[in-house]
């Protein structure tokens, strides 16, 4: 059970509920290595809840979720699953990057120490080592000149641009981004998706939930359209957008086309 | 028709300031009442001024003051400490601590400091020694008779730290509340544990918010402080008042008493401010500026007569860097 698949991320019959509301109802993907997934879908279709329940900021009800092989959140010992202690959680969530709506900088920060907090403080890293890292990070999201702001001296767009270097500095095998650009003004929008774009090929395994379309139509290598927690269709963007099969995605795309 | 005044496009805005007669009006009313308050203090024959100024210096009412700043400094770095774990306790998953936490503040909170006070003095009627062992067997460690082990300044730092830290943990809490969950989200998605980030990403932040009440707190605890007397502990009250039973002069040590509590208050406000502004770091695109830096840019402004804002924005750029 445990040899390394050529898959990322496997979800399988993921369940989950909200009090009595049934949020996810029997999600299952995977996500190759190096491969770049879309979700789309109307909001409240649980692609966010989906996205949170990979690294376990929501636990699930029902299936499993593993990430590079590995059980999220249980271990399973005989046929008995069990519930991780928090560092263990910890542990694998090092592994899996998570870019925010909100950005969630920590605004008591600059943007250096945001980036440079947790390989310093979790992870171990020097601190000559992890800054001159974050550094580096800032200069790939082009904010080299803005290493000692803080958040709120920041625009939206490169606040996002931030958080991602700051997700980038733990080096996750797995970036989730929970509609990163949702909260940007429209001009902000394209540096962030530049940011993701060169992300993507540079062999990082993403999980996008997004409302950009032409951002997954060029960058995504297989899209998901999830509306009231299925999984409706999926699969090469191009089939997706210009021939949906299904009813629901022919109306979500003509909303927002 | 209005009339256009000529400018240039790169002038301030130099305008005569609106007139606030009925500011004028109050003010002039309230200093004239003040002044006839002071007076009549001032000119009260049953005062007798030079006792004010002659036992302002007394060595024993300097001890009191010195022994009141102390027991105001422990007694709130207890006090802060327990509050955070009661806090903390309050907020957790265990219902056990939360029953605890909750049960304490109910209790502390709602007795009166004085009978606290009161009762750790009396402590030694209660449990004539303080022993350590197992509990619920015969096995003991050591025992101490309670009165060596607790005299009364102990007794009444630990009533004073007790009874604030009931009051402190409603504060903090509220802190740690005002703490967009999203903070503690990103914090865990770092791989960050739930002690790390309660202690490095929402304390940090929560501070702003638990700073000043904890100021007001720290006034209210110098001034309980003088609670103290009731068990004989010599702080600035107690050392006020047994001066005043040999020589009579009640209301002219109570001044004393009172201008030396005005004084430690007012420089207690001193670290508050900087303490605000050190945990206001990142909230503000500028930070405020330091009164001294406020006096400098009124005299700026003083002599520039301008409304401009320039000044003070080149004193805010100077702070930051």
């Amino acid at each position: 059970m445990t040899q390394p698949s050529q898959n990322m991320v496997e979800a399988r019959s993921v369940r989950k509920w909200f009090g009595s509301n049934e949020v996810l109802k029997s999600i299952s993907l995977e996500v190759p290595r190096g491969q770049v997934l879309c979700l789309l879908g109307p909001s409240g279709s649980g692609k966010s809840t989906f996205l949170r329940c990979i690294n376990h900021l929501e636990t699930i009800d029902g299936g499993r979720i593993s990430v590079d092989g590995e059980l999220i959140g249980y271990t399973q010992r005989g046929d008995k699953l069990h519930e991780m202690k928090p560092k263990e959680i910890a542990r694998q969530r090092r592994g899996i990057g998570m870019v925010f709506q909100r950005f969630n900088l920590f605004p008591h920060l600059t943007a250096l120490d945001n980036i440079v907090e947790a390989p310093q403080g979790v992870s171990g890293v020097p601190k000559a080592q992890a800054r001159e890292r974050a550094v580096a990070l800032l200069e790939r999201v082009g904010l080299a000149d803005r290493v000692d702001a803080y958040p709120a001296q920041l625009s939206g767009g490169q606040q996002q641009r931030v958080a991602i270097a700051r997700a980038l500095a733990m080096e996750p095998k797995l970036m989730l981004f929970d509609e990163p650009t949702s909260a940007l003004d429209p001009e902000l929008v394209g540096d962030v998706l530049d940011v993701m774009r060169d992300l993507a090929a540079s062999g990082m395994t993403m999980i996008v939930v997004t409302h950009e379309i032409g951002f997954s139509r060029e960058v995504a290598d297989r899209m998901v359209f999830m509306d009231g927690g299925v999984v409706v269709e999926s699969g090469k963007p191009a089939d997706v957008l210009d021939n949906p099969q299904h009813e629901r995605t022919q109306l979500f795309l003509e909303s927002v086309l | 028709m209005t009339d256009r005044v000529d400018f240039d496009d790169s002038d301030d805005v130099v305008a005569v300031p609106l007139r606030h007669p009925g500011r004028w009006i109050a003010a002039v009313a309230i200093l004239l009442v003040l002044a006839a308050l002071i007076h009549s203090l001032w000119t009260n024959t049953n005062i007798i001024h030079s006792s004010i100024t002659e036992f302002l210096f007394d060595p024993r009412i300097i001890k009191g003051v010195g022994l009141t700043i102390f027991i105001t400094v422990v007694s709130m770095v207890i006090a802060t400490i327990l509050a955070i774990v009661l806090a903390v306790m309050r907020m957790s998953a265990n219902p056990v601590l939360r029953a605890v936490s909750f049960g304490y503040i109910w209790f502390f909170r709602g007795t009166p400091l004085l009978v606290q006070i009161v009762f750790w003095g009396y402590l030694g009627l209660l449990y004539s020694q303080i022993a350590a062992g197992i509990p619920f067997t015969s096995i003991q460690f050591f025992a101490i008779d309670t009165n060596t082990l607790i005299p009364a300044l102990v007794g009444g730092v630990i009533a004073l730290s007790l009874n604030e830290a009931a009051y402190a943990a409603e504060i903090v809490r509220a802190g740690l509340l005002s703490i967009d969950h999203g903070q503690r989200e990103a914090a865990y998605s770092l791989g960050m544990g739930p002690g790390y980030t309660l202690r490095r990403i929402v304390l940090p932040q929560a501070m702003k918010v638990i700073i000043p009440p904890m100021g007001n707190e720290t006034i209210s605890m110098l001034k309980n402080t003088s609670l103290l007397a009731v068990v004989a502990v010599a702080e600035l009250y107690t050392a006020a008042t047994q001066i005043s039973a040999q020589n009579l002069r009640q209301v002219e040590l109570l001044i004393v008493a009172s201008a030396w509590y005005l004084f430690m208050t007012t420089v207690l406000s001193i670290p508050q401010y900087y303490l605000e502004r050190r945990f206001g770091r990142g909230t503000a695109r500028e930070l405020p500026l330091t009164p001294f830096q406020q006096l400098k840019a009124a005299i700026a402004r003083g002599r520039g007569r301008s409304n401009s804002r320039r000044e003070v924005a080149q004193l805010q750029k100077g702070s930051l860097s």
